[in-house]
């Protein structure tokens, strides 16, 4: 290992490396994941703003600094995009909380 | 932070900076990542699908750029214009141009700066090269100079009456992204000129009065699909603002000059260099504009493109000077390149007339 971290803002670089190891896995995924971010039902703008969203809350370095970056190119502003970071908290927080209904029921069984 | 500040309304040539000196650009394009094998030279890239040397096509667009005088000093110029600037085109050096203009077999006339109003015989020269009847005539208008002084209020209906193509820059829909590239209040002037162009008919639907954009990244990323982005452009400036135009053009910004200035102090060259060499398209190295374009400078010079010509990398040629223009020559040149050129290959290609490839 050159690198002293686990991640290594390079390594997004080599990314297209792991077809070496094995090619037709690797291929099929990335003929897969290029078709998903094509312009269809969705704009390729939308798909960007997804994507930033749910990096977050992948909480994937690599997918935070290519979609960041795929967002700007997209004409995205920060506004934007901090609101779609923040839709991804709200789920994150909320499947959270959601179980507290959970909680609830086993108080109200065990102890109601 | 008042220093910061009007370090920004400085040229990098006011501000005795480095980069300011074109040599030091070069020194810094094949220095680093392109001396130690990391990355391809442009060169040894194009060399790959047999491209080197690149030549020229055939002239189709004689671009003039008639001084880097300007009212804005934009974050990422190429041209590292601003109103320090004082190297203008003279009567004289623009006589020398009209009598190119007629007898060129180039289709396009393309005047830019600077701010091309700024120079004092602007008007005179638009006449005069109006006369010879050249297909498509633009001027490059950063839009706000309309609205900086009375005296340039009247040019939305001069450009009419030349039939001139106007191409304007605007960075974002936005005010935020747009001042933070072009200047504070750049985006509110802008958009009170676009309401000019567009009252005397330019940029609307059906209208021969050609008024088309430039979008170029507001950072040290690049741009996305032009359709897309002229969509999005056309729905938000109609939607916000009531403006229309006719077609976006999307261009990279290219690392020389202010922006390669930028990326340095942002600690974003290497990266953006990576970005430029991994969106390499080789299908966009046939239509790069110095294949079918020359570029004259304020004093005459001539060049491969606008972006060689800020690199003073005049042509390759026995013919350097407008004096002495013969196209035919001229058109026998081995174009001259370094790696600031694959700004102009990467992804769909990017010219001053937007992408290149389909």
């Amino acid at each position: 290992m050159a690198s002293d971290n686990y991640y290594d803002p390079k390594d997004l670089r080599k990314f297209g490396k792991i077809t070496e190891w094995s090619e037709e896995l690797g291929e099929k995924f990335f003929e897969y994941y290029g078709k998903v971010f094509e312009e269809g039902a969705l704009t390729a703008r939308e798909k960007a703003l997804i994507a930033l969203a749910v990096a977050h809350t992948e909480q994937c370095p690599y997918c935070i600094d290519a979609y960041t970056k795929d967002s700007l190119q997209r004409g995205v502003t920060k506004e934007e995009m901090m609101e779609a970071v923040h839709v991804g908290a709200a789920i994150k927080s909320g499947a959270t909380l959601v179980h507290g209904v959970m909680m609830m029921n086993k108080v109200n069984k065990l102890d109601g | 932070m008042l220093k910061e500040k009007k370090k920004k309304q400085q040229s990098l040539h006011r501000r005795n900076s480095e980069l300011a000196v074109a040599n030091k650009q070069l020194e810094k394009l094949s220095n680093g990542i392109f001396a130690n094998g990391e990355l391809p030279t442009f060169s040894e890239k194009i060399n790959e699908t047999n491209q080197f040397p690149l030549r020229p096509k055939g002239l189709e667009i004689l671009q003039i750029n008639v001084g880097y005088m300007c009212n804005q000093v934009c974050e990422h110029c190429h041209v590292d214009a601003g109103p320090d600037r004082k190297e203008i085109m003279t009567r004289e050096t623009m006589e020398q141009c009209l009598n190119v203009i007629k007898n060129t077999g180039a289709h396009t006339l393309d005047l830019t700066g600077g701010a091309p109003e700024m120079n004092p015989n602007f008007r005179w020269f638009v006449e005069e090269a109006s006369k010879v009847g050249i297909k498509d005539f633009i001027v490059r208008s950063n839009l706000t100079i309309i609205r900086a002084n009375k005296k340039y209020h009247d040019l939305p209906e001069f450009f009419k009456k030349h039939n001139v193509h106007i191409i304007s820059s605007m960075p974002h829909w936005t005010r935020g992204k747009t001042d933070k590239q072009r200047g504070e209040g750049v985006f509110d002037q802008s958009i009170k000129a676009l309401r000019d162009l567009n009252a005397v008919g330019y940029g609307m639907p059906n209208s021969e009065l050609r008024l088309d954009l430039v979008y170029n990244p507001s950072g040290a990323f690049l741009p996305s699909n032009q359709a897309s982005m002229e969509k999005d452009f056309k729905k938000a400036l109609l939607e916000d603002f009531n403006i229309q135009f006719h077609n976006l053009f999307a261009i990279t910004n290219l690392p020389i000059s202010r922006f390669l200035d930028y990326l340095i102090a942002s600690d974003n060259y290497e990266d953006y260099m990576y970005s430029l060499v991994d969106a390499y398209n080789p299908a966009a190295v046939k239509n790069v504009m110095c294949r079918n374009t020359i570029s004259i400078s304020w004093d005459g010079y001539l060049y491969d493109c606008d972006f060689n010509q800020m690199l003073e990398l005049k042509v390759s040629s026995k013919i350097q000077h407008i004096s002495e223009y013969n196209e035919e020559i001229l058109n026998n040149r081995n174009i001259v390149i370094s790696q600031h050129c694959y700004g102009c290959t990467a992804g769909a290609g990017s010219s001053c007339q937007g992408t290149v490839t389909e």
